[in-house]
């Protein structure tokens, strides 16, 4: 994809943004990116070329901007989103990365995929027909996997004559499922994908609205901070020796969250509970001073203990050592989720079996209501449920640490990731 | 090189480019750890230069545990090959080449003749070498900016035996929770570099001091204007009828097959001058030199079924 064309974004210091699309399908999130992508001149001639000779093959008049990210056969013939489309563009004051999702409820797998790594999650409605269960979903999931920056996108305002009291209304629904979720940043936007308006350009057409365009919200959203709310934590992906005379020294490689790392900072590690020092913090071969969160490092301890691949070390405040975790859950697959069957769960670094205990409840989206007495988790279903794992997990709440507080669940018989768990508690 | 600013170590958000870096060094340690047999893919071209840094600097200081493999289609730029050797010698790895004029000399696939691309044969190459090597994970420097399909793939890409790309039923990937995990038979891609743009990878090169084959920066070159295209003129290239073969100021982009890439007029010849460039140039990368992408606005995602990279 392309880039703005402005000098000024060669300063390296600019900072990402990643954020996703999220909505019903037909909302015209693929058209929005689109959109956004072309006003912002974040597209080239060649690609513009392919857009326009697509459109004009399809009979579209104009550019069927949809076309821009809708990238597979299969979503080019059905006119659908399927998987999440990744896209790239950058003004002089923040670089992006957006996750373009699918609507429909069949690929909300894919959807997750898309928001789990997003900061801000840009919502989607239709105007004319406000939000659907799909939308509900879509937030939901969101909002449970942590995004606390919500852009709502009342979309085709041309199609209800830009009218502000039906803009409110749409907005009232919104603040009201907010409230439900314990969401507290809504930025509502009215606009239309289709024709530009409030996306890059401010329109002429709301003379009633004062808040941001799109892409200045983009620019100027402060992200919540994830994973600062800890103490700086290291779970360990590989022991890397250094050859050499003697003894090698074994350095403990893997990517820093929660808060940074220096060298002198005492840890524990986790699960053996074992306490050292940390020695010295290198980025490939160099020393480094401090190793903030999102750093790949490679750290040796001052004292020779025993640890491996999926250990965690960890500042004061470790997270809980446990092998028993209770856990919102959202399931992607067609086998249901039931007691006492068995499945392989990720999390961090380690892999460990694990047996499902109990669905304690089941969200039903359209009420935003927990059922108990739910029995079992079907495709789609998101709910709150307990695991046991055969070996212990350093885990932490999820709204505390996203690395530690989450895992996926993995299927042996087919290899496949089939769910998406964040923990609450544990016992 | 420490990359690391000392005023910005303290913030909470990395800088861009230290967050893609961290990122992709994470993916290779992921995949190192739960694959037995990973394998860097390396054809001297920027991004898999950018790969095999990275590599370097994922398992230093110790040596990173892969082979490093090469798909040569016999259509070469010289530049190329020598600086694939070079720079695999230098890092001491082993270096497997699998070779498209082998897979057409027993007869795996048929030779397209002189001019014709053999981009698509790679796919089987490829795929023999994954399975004679039992190769089980392959890094590749492919960017998700590249193509519209491309930008649809995971980190991870799962590959059945017949090194098919499932788009409509692809594994979730949440947060940095990769899994990493095959069946017998099947093998991952994986992307490490998935979210760079050129100019990420541009900027990298730059700020780490990346040797790259002098193919990227700006010479003069013999070339014919094909499809509005500027080829070099080789034994793969003769200029046809009309055609008139002219000496130019030109760089390469991209650095694949020699029968099918183009060269772009430049004078850039450092990475500065070429992020200067590709600033204001209003032509993606493969819009303006890979003739292959050309043919159907679904040209990748077929190639990707088919195995291909």
């Amino acid at each position: 994809m392309g880039d703005i064309l402005d000098p000024d974004v060669l300063d390296a210091d600019t900072d990402l943004l990643r954020f996703a699309t999220i909505g019903s399908v037909d909302d015209g999130k693929s058209t929005l990116i689109g959109r956004l992508l072309h006003d912002a001149k974040g597209l080239l001639q060649d690609q513009l070329d392919a857009v326009a000779a697509s459109s004009a093959r399809r009979g579209h008049e104009g550019l069927d901007l949809s076309l821009v990210t809708d990238g597979l056969r299969a979503e080019r013939e059905q006119g659908i989103t399927i998987d999440v489309a990744y896209r790239y563009f950058a003004t002089p004051r923040r670089t992006f990365i957006v996750g373009d999702n699918p609507g429909h409820a069949q690929y909300t797998r894919n959807m997750a995929t898309g928001a789990s790594t997003a900061e801000v999650a840009v919502v989607l409605v239709d105007a004319r027909n406000g939000l659907t269960t799909q939308t509900r979903r879509h937030v939901t999931v969101a909002a449970l996997l942590g995004i606390r920056q919500f852009a709502v996108c009342v979309n085709k305002m041309d199609l209800v004559d830009w009218s502000e009291e039906r803009f409110d209304q749409v907005v009232a629904e919104i603040l009201r499922i907010a409230e439900q979720l314990g969401i507290d940043t809504i930025t509502p936007i009215p606009l239309s994908a289709l024709h530009g308006d409030n996306v890059v350009d401010r329109s002429g057409s709301t003379p009633w609205y004062s808040g941001p365009t799109l892409l200045e919200y983009l620019e100027t959203v402060d992200p919540a901070p994830v994973g600062d709310h800890t103490g700086g934590r290291l779970p360990v992906q590989l022991v890397v020796r250094e050859p050499g005379e003697g003894r090698p020294i074994r350095r403990y490689a893997g990517m820093v969250h929660g808060g940074p790392l220096r060298p002198g900072d005492p840890i524990t590690v986790l699960p053996s509970g074992q306490t050292t020092t940390v020695a010295e913090i290198l980025v490939g071969a160099d020393p480094v001073e401090v190793a903030p969160p999102g750093l790949s490092v490679t750290v040796s301890l001052t004292d020779d203990l025993d640890v491996i691949r999926g250990d965690v070390l960890a500042a004061p405040e470790p997270p809980m050592v446990t092998r028993e975790v209770e856990a919102t859950l959202c399931w992607f697959t067609e086998q249901p989720f039931r007691p006492g069957d068995r499945w392989l769960v990720k999390h961090g670094t380690r892999v460990e079996r694990a047996i499902a205990r109990e669905v304690v409840s089941r969200l039903d989206i359209e009420a935003l209501a927990h059922e108990e007495d739910a029995g079992e988790l079907a495709f789609n279903d998101i709910g709150v449920v307990r695991l046991a794992t055969a070996g212990p997990l350093a885990v932490d709440t999820y709204d505390a640490d996203r690395v530690l507080g989450s895992f996926v669940v993995i299927d042996e018989r087919t290899d496949h990731t089939v769910g998406a768990g964040m923990i609450r508690a544990w016992s | 090189m420490t990359v690391l600013d000392p005023d910005r170590a303290s913030m909470t958000r990395l800088a861009h480019l230290d967050a893609l870096e961290a990122h992709a060094m994470f993916v290779m340690r992921e995949v190192a750890a739960e694959r037995e047999r990973p394998v860097v893919l390396f054809s001297g071209g920027k991004d898999s230069v950018v790969l095999l840094h990275l590599a370097a600097k994922a398992f230093a200081p110790g040596r990173f545990p892969f082979a490093v493999m090469h798909v040569d289609t016999g259509h070469n730029f010289a530049e190329a090959i020598d600086f694939r050797d070079r720079r695999v010698a230098e890092l001491g790895a082993e270096l497997v080449v699998a070779s498209v004029q082998d897979s057409i000399d027993s007869g795996r696939v048929a030779d397209p003749g002189p001019g014709g691309s053999r981009n698509r044969l790679q796919s089987v190459t490829l795929l023999d070498a994954i399975a004679e090597h039992r190769f089980d994970a392959c890094f590749g420097g492919a960017r998700r900016d590249e193509d519209k399909a491309r930008a649809k793939e995971r980190i991870l890409s799962l590959r059945d035996e017949f090194g098919q790309w499932e788009p409509r039923n692809q594994r979730p990937e949440l947060w940095r929770l990769y899994n990493g995990r095959v069946r017998p038979g099947e093998h991952l891609r994986v992307f490490p570099i998935s979210d760079w743009t050129e100019r990420d990878v541009w900027e990298y090169i730059a700020r780490e001091g990346l040797e790259l084959p002098s193919l990227y920066y700006s010479h003069q070159r013999e070339v014919v204007e094909r499809d509005g295209m500027l080829l070099a003129v080789n034994e793969w290239v003769v200029p046809g009828p009309g055609e008139t073969p002219r000496v130019e100021t030109v760089r390469y982009r991209t650095v694949g097959d020699a029968s099918c890439t183009g060269a772009v007029r430049s004078t850039a010849a450092t990475p500065a001058e070429v992020l200067a460039e590709i600033q204001v140039s209003i032509l993606t990368e493969r819009g303006a030199t890979r003739a292959d992408d050309r043919f159907s606005e679904a040209a990748m995602e077929d190639r990707k079924r088919e195995g291909y990279f």
